[in-house]
């Protein structure tokens, strides 16, 4: 076929069109026409046989005519006035006594999408409501829906509505589906078709003619029916038991769609509900469809954000097929960490460490991050596998490995010993920058328990001048002056040289203020040297607070059965490919933002923590947020009343605690909210820094799965508060209900305008405190201890990095 | 202006190349241009994006793969995924029921008729109807069949690529013409009744069977003119669900089970027999699965050694055993067997002449392929890996192996047709074929 050329093949096209003889010959005139549209298919331009083609459509030949009518939809705007030659045939085929000539003319003439033919359309279309054929009425009804998109301005008639509205009573199901489109559509301003309580009985009564398209339409259109009684509702419900395990996939989903709309307030019906789906959504996770496992993956996603627990035995399930294309495996993991439990963690693992060689360094590398994130429960075990992969020195596995035990190691300090012995020797596989900031920063903070940990600074520094990534170099600075700290005989010449490097010779403003800096901290003393630098370590009992809270289902009941669950996922591998393992799984990233204190690279991932899709969908507040001292107070005082009135609970605890943290005042919102996230802690509200009072509002859910498999879960809701004087603080954290904290939730935002212009007040060094109460409802010590030691540590190293 | 509204704007068809195949636009509401947009996008992904759905500003693609061509529609945010891949999906098995095959050859030589047919299914964006038998009312363009004739067809060995082995499968190709050739062929009618399972099992290191996951459906292909009702009955001893359990023979079981809407299963409890008028074309009519409980062993064993020689070389011995009956076979068979990285070359000892492997670097695995395994055999073989810097920890990347199969004439849940009535019955020649086969989804064996 001459791609080239195409004004000849358009002239040559021509020349055959109208030559007599081949218009007289019926099949070679169609083979010319023929030829026109697979012209048309490849992209070169056949408009200027308009009227040729206009000719050819008065046949009685269907075929010739339907592609007649393909190119005529195709170019009629660009030729309007030749158009209106075309409307004489199609209105006599209207008239045709075959109701495929009929419906055929009628799609086309209303498919030309002239506004100048609207003139010429409403009568053969008010004809086609009327049609004797199910097939004409059919498109009539989408007709007049395409007409008034045509012309907006023109009000639609009422009697129209009126017979579409009668035409929902048609036998032909397909006319009745059709009918609820074209209204959506014309009465778009009145917020679509008028969903009453008839027209609903009758839909539903309907639904098993419809098919699969139909009902789907039927359904989402029954959305926005509100039941007017319980027993309504529940009538309509057990009418669509059926449909919500249909082994159609779009039939489930837009039931279960619906079933959610009408339960809201009913969560105990829309679990049921979610517990019957179950079954036909895994049965489309094995779908031969590509395409149709995947959706069905992300959809259940969404499932167990409310329901961790509903797919805990069908695990196996979402083990990864060996021909499954990378971005199914990861999906599936993604599912599959969720499930983790006692009884399958050992199977599941060793899955997971099927995948960690797989060819694709991708799958290989979620495959890791997945593991660590198992780590954070069952770190025993997978520290032995990760261990077990360093072993294979291969650069994408060791970085990603490296990544994901800095990552494990700050939520569970407990498991650093077999890190620090896993280090030794990783540097030589480490190429990419992401794992080598990892090695560095774990070297830092570990480095006395790592042996080789001088020798492998070393390396780092001598080829500090070929070094290209930014990242490395600054955190090979702090690296650097922390195990100074710890070792300094045998670091001290290297700090020299290093120090001296990025002073004299680096380019990077960046680097060289950060070592500029550590220079003349080191002229401070080493005390004073210690005080900035030293790492604070997560503490041990971090672990309590480990494991999402369930969510209730209308957080995504609205994103169900949308693209956006298939869309999400772009945006999580998306960060994923920036190098960070964990935001393929739901947690903020715990990077060096904490200890790293004067690292350049804070404020991006302090940003990134915080428009990390990932994060707990609880209130999120940016700086300008922050609540004025007024406001606070009387926020404050909201709390204490919701304090007393959960006082009269028995379930109830309240503990208070003294914490000395200087210079927290100081810390800057974001890394206050990002270091709360890292332990599950969400913020509440809190003053701009340096105002006083200061005040932080925090709450989290903890959730443990006590010796029974009954998730236990509490609720703590606190304060944080610095009136300025060394000796009076008031603090108290009181745990409430869902609901009240909702209502405090609001009263907080009403007083968000009120930001003072304060001047903030700068306070000495001198030893402050923030007193801690916490309280908590239902009573769970242990929980709220650990929260208390977590919340502790949490305040030191904030307010160290600081000072 | 956007509509809110849930409809399909576009739906076009690309060649893998980006060729543009068809191209229907629905609502006129963005230009032709998008064609090329998706292209540059779905090119553009990296390995680990998912491409089901992109999306550029408010306007979003959703495509399918299948026959290695693109097939895309564009919709908005609110639009159901599953209704729009189900959709996707029913129109390729449409377009492979009217044009004999899925291809970038057929397309482009139908196109007139997909065109035809993308007419019909689609008004204003809207789905009006996928069914074969209210279409076959309105499609008048007749198929181009891209093969007329041809024996040795190797494209076409897939599904049903056992004709050469199997002498009384029917063949192939009739069942990848079209369905209205009928007409011209005179009237030949045919309809083939497939029971089709996919197996994904997992086998831990110790031999212990630590999943098996059977997917199977029944699809029926008629090819008949004119079909008023047609039975299938299926083994009497079938069973739905753990507690049930019927006849003294052996069970069939399965754990959960859906039926087309157009079954009619009035008989179906008391003597498992399926009642349904088939229209033209392919239809699944039941889809059913089991759960971990694989009523016979699994089909394949491995026993591997795997270890280092003197020579620094990696020495994998590896003993598959087919657990079949004798008289059945598996074909195609192919295990794939992920070998460490940097493995340069691969010396062989296979233990008959007909096997072949061979190291494909770019996926990093050694690829043994067996045409032909029969039941209660083993083969053997030895292959022997060049690896520099091979280390002990390397052998943590071989494995796990990966086995493709197929197996004629066998289902792993035992189900079996036991008849299949037409009525009334049908005036001149007409052949009703039955057909097995069970396929590897994912045949895992960890080492």
């Amino acid at each position: 076929m001459p791609y080239l050329g195409g004004e000849d093949t358009v002239k040559e096209l021509r020349r055959a069109l109208s030559n007599p003889n081949i218009q007289s010959d019926q099949l070679r005139y169609r083979n010319t026409i023929l030829k026109v549209i697979r012209t048309m298919s490849q992209g070169v331009d056949v408009s200027g046989l308009f009227s040729e083609m206009v000719k050819a459509c008065a046949t009685v030949d269907i075929v010739q005519k339907k592609l007649v009518y393909v190119f005529l939809c195709a170019y009629a705007t660009l030729n309007p006035e030749l158009s209106l030659l075309v409307i004489n045939t199609l209105r006599k085929d209207c008239q045709d006594p075959n109701p495929m000539v009929r419906s055929l003319a009628l799609r086309n003439m209303t498919n030309l999408r002239l506004p100048s033919l609207v003139e010429y359309l409403e009568q053969p279309l008010t004809a086609g409501l009327r049609d004797r054929a199910a097939c004409v009425r059919r498109v009539a009804v989408l007709g007049w829906a395409k007409l008034y998109n045509l012309q907006r301005s023109s009000d639609i008639d009422a009697t129209v509505v009126n017979e579409l509205y009668s035409l929902l009573r048609d036998p032909d199901p397909v006319v009745m589906v059709n009918c609820l489109r074209a209204l959506e559509e014309i009465l778009k301003e009145e917020g679509g078709v008028a969903i009453n309580k008839p027209i609903t009985h009758h839909l539903l009564n309907r639904l098993k003619e419809c098919d699969v398209w139909g009902q789907c339409e039927v359904l989402r259109i029954l959305q926005r029916y509100r039941p007017q009684s319980e027993e309504e509702l529940f009538d309509i419900l057990s009418l669509l038991d059926a449909s919500l395990v249909s082994p159609h996939p779009p039939v489930t989903a837009a039931t279960l769609s619906l079933f959610l709309n009408l339960c809201s307030g009913l969560p105990a019906v829309s679990l049921a509900a979610l517990e019957r789906v179950r079954g036909p959504l895994l049965a489309a996770c094995g779908s031969v469809s590509r395409e149709m496992r995947f959706t069905a993956l992300c959809h259940i996603q969404l499932l167990l954000r409310s329901v961790p627990g509903l797919m805990g035995a069908h695990y196996k399930r979402f083990f990864c097929g060996y021909a499954e294309p990378a971005y199914i495996k990861q999906r599936k993991m993604q599912v599959l960490v969720e499930l983790v439990n006692d009884e399958n963690v050992a199977m599941l693992l060793d899955e997971l460490k099927g995948y960690c060689t797989d060819v694709n360094a991708d799958t290989a590398q979620a495959a890791i991050s997945a593991i660590g994130r198992i780590g954070r429960s069952y770190s025993d075990r997978c520290l032995e596998i990760l261990t077990g992969l360093l072993g294979l020195r291969q650069e994408h596995i060791t970085s990603v490995v490296v990544q994901t035990m800095r990552d494990l190691v700050w939520v569970c300090p407990q498991c650093s010993d077999t890190v620090c012995l896993a280090l030794e020797g990783c540097e030589e596989t480490l190429q990419d920058s992401q794992g080598r900031q990892a090695l560095l920063w774990l070297l830092g903070v570990y480095g006395e328990r790592v042996s080789s940990a001088p020798y492998t600074l070393e390396v780092f520094i001598d080829g500090v001048r070929s070094e290209s990534s930014l990242g490395v170099k600054m955190e090979l600075l702090t690296t650097t002056m922390r195990l100074f700290l710890c070792r300094p005989a045998e670091t001290q010449d290297m700090l020299g040289r290093l120090l001296h490097y990025c002073i004299e010779e680096e380019t990077d403003m960046c680097v060289r203020d950060q070592a500029l800096l550590y220079y003349r901290l080191l002229h401070c003393g080493i005390e004073e040297t210690r005080r900035v630098l030293q790492c604070r370590r997560s503490d041990p009992s971090l672990g309590v607070l480990i494991g999402r809270p369930a969510e209730p289902i209308s957080q995504w009941a609205c994103s169900f059965n949308t693209l956006e669950p298939l869309r999400q996922g772009a945006v999580e591998t998306e960060s994923a490919s920036r190098g960070s393992p964990e935001h393929v799984t739901f947690d903020p990233k715990p990077n060096t933002d904490l200890s790293g204190t004067l690292n350049c690279s804070q404020g991006d991932t302090v940003h990134a923590a915080m428009q990390s899709p990932s994060v707990c969908p609880s209130p999120q507040l940016s700086a300008q947020r922050s609540f004025s001292v007024c406001g606070c107070r009387d926020r404050l005082s909201k709390v204490i009343k919701c304090a007393e009135k959960t006082e009269e609970e028995e379930d109830y605890v309240c503990l208070e605690e003294c914490v000395q943290c200087p210079a927290i005042t100081h810390c800057s919102p974001q890394s206050l909210q990002a270091a709360m996230q890292l332990v599950n802690i969400q913020t509440l509200a809190y003053t701009p820094p340096h105002t006083l009072p200061w005040r932080v509002y925090l709450y989290t859910h903890t959730q443990r799965a006590h010796s029974g498999n009954t998730p236990h879960s509490t609720l703590i809701l606190g304060e944080l508060l610095y009136t300025g004087e060394a000796n009076q603080k008031v603090v108290s954290k009181e745990a409430v209900e869902g609901g009240e904290e909702k209502q405090v939730k609001e009263g907080e935002e009403a007083t968000v305008d009120g930001l003072s212009g304060r001047e903030s007040v700068r306070i000495n060094g001198e030893e402050e405190e923030v007193k801690v109460t916490l309280k908590q409802q239902p009573r769970d010590d242990k929980a709220l201890k650990g929260f208390l030691s977590i919340i502790t540590t949490v305040l030191h190293t904030l307010s160290s990095e600081q000072n | 202006m956007r509509h809110d509204c849930r409809m399909i704007s576009q739906v076009f068809i690309l060649s893998s190349q980006g060729d543009h195949l068809i191209y229907k636009d629905f609502r006129g509401e963005a230009g032709s241009d998008v064609v090329s947009i998706f292209y540059e996008k779905v090119t553009a992904l990296t390995g680990d994006q998912p491409p089901v759905v992109m999306s550029h500003n408010d306007l979003h693609f959703v495509h399918v793969r299948q026959g290695g061509l693109y097939w895309v529609a564009t919709t908005s945010a609110d639009s159901s995924p599953f209704t729009v891949i189900e959709f996707l999906n029913r129109l390729t098995a449409l377009v492979k029921d009217y044009c004999g095959s899925l291809s970038e050859k057929s397309v482009q030589m139908n196109f007139a008729l997909i065109y035809e047919l993308l007419d019909e299914v689609v008004d204003y964006g809207y789905i009006q109807t996928t069914s074969s038998d209210v279409l076959k009312n309105f499609i008048q363009t007749e198929a181009v069949s891209s093969r007329p004739f041809s024996l040795f067809d190797l494209s076409n060995v897939g599904l049903f690529g056992a004709e050469t082995q199997q002498s009384k499968v029917a063949p192939s190709s009739a069942a990848t013409r079209p369905i209205q050739s009928s007409r011209e062929q005179g009237g030949k009618s045919e309809i083939f009744v497939d029971v089709i399972e996919r197996m994904s099992v997992v086998i831990g290191s110790t031999g212990l069977l630590m999943k098996a996951d059977v997917e199977g459906e029944i699809r029926v292909k008629c090819y008949m003119p004119s079909c008023s009702e047609m039975r299938i009955g299926l083994n009497e001893e079938f069973s739905i669900g753990k507690s049930q359990l019927r006849g003294y023979g052996a069970a069939v079981r399965v754990d959960e089970c859906s039926f087309h809407q157009a079954v009619r299963l009035d008989e179906f409890d008391s003597h498992r027999i399926l009642r349904l008028c088939p229209s033209q074309g392919e239809q699944t009519v039941m889809q059913y699965q089991l759960s971990d409980d694989l009523p016979s062993a699994p089909p394949f064993r491995l026993f591997p050694a795997i270890e280092r020689d003197s020579g620094g070389r990696l020495l994998m011995y590896l003993k598959l055993r087919c657990d079949l009956p004798p008289k059945s076979s598996a074909i195609n068979v192919c295990a794939t067997v992920p070998v460490p990285k940097g493995s340069v070359s691969l010396s062989q000892e296979l233990s008959s002449p007909d096997q072949s492997a061979e190291l494909k670097l770019q996926s990093r695995a050694v690829h043994w392929q067996i045409p032909r395994f029969p039941g209660g055999t083993q083969l053997s073989a030895l292959f022997k890996l060049e690896v520099p810097g091979l280390s002990s920890a390397s052998m943590l990347e071989v494995g796990p192996v990966g086995l493709s199969f197929e197996l004629p004439k066998l289902t792993a849940t035992g189900l079996q047709i036991r008849f299949l009535r037409l009525s009334p019955v049908q005036p001149g020649p007409s052949q009703r074929w039955v057909r097995y086969v069970t396929h590897s989804d994912s045949y895992t064996i960890r080492i």
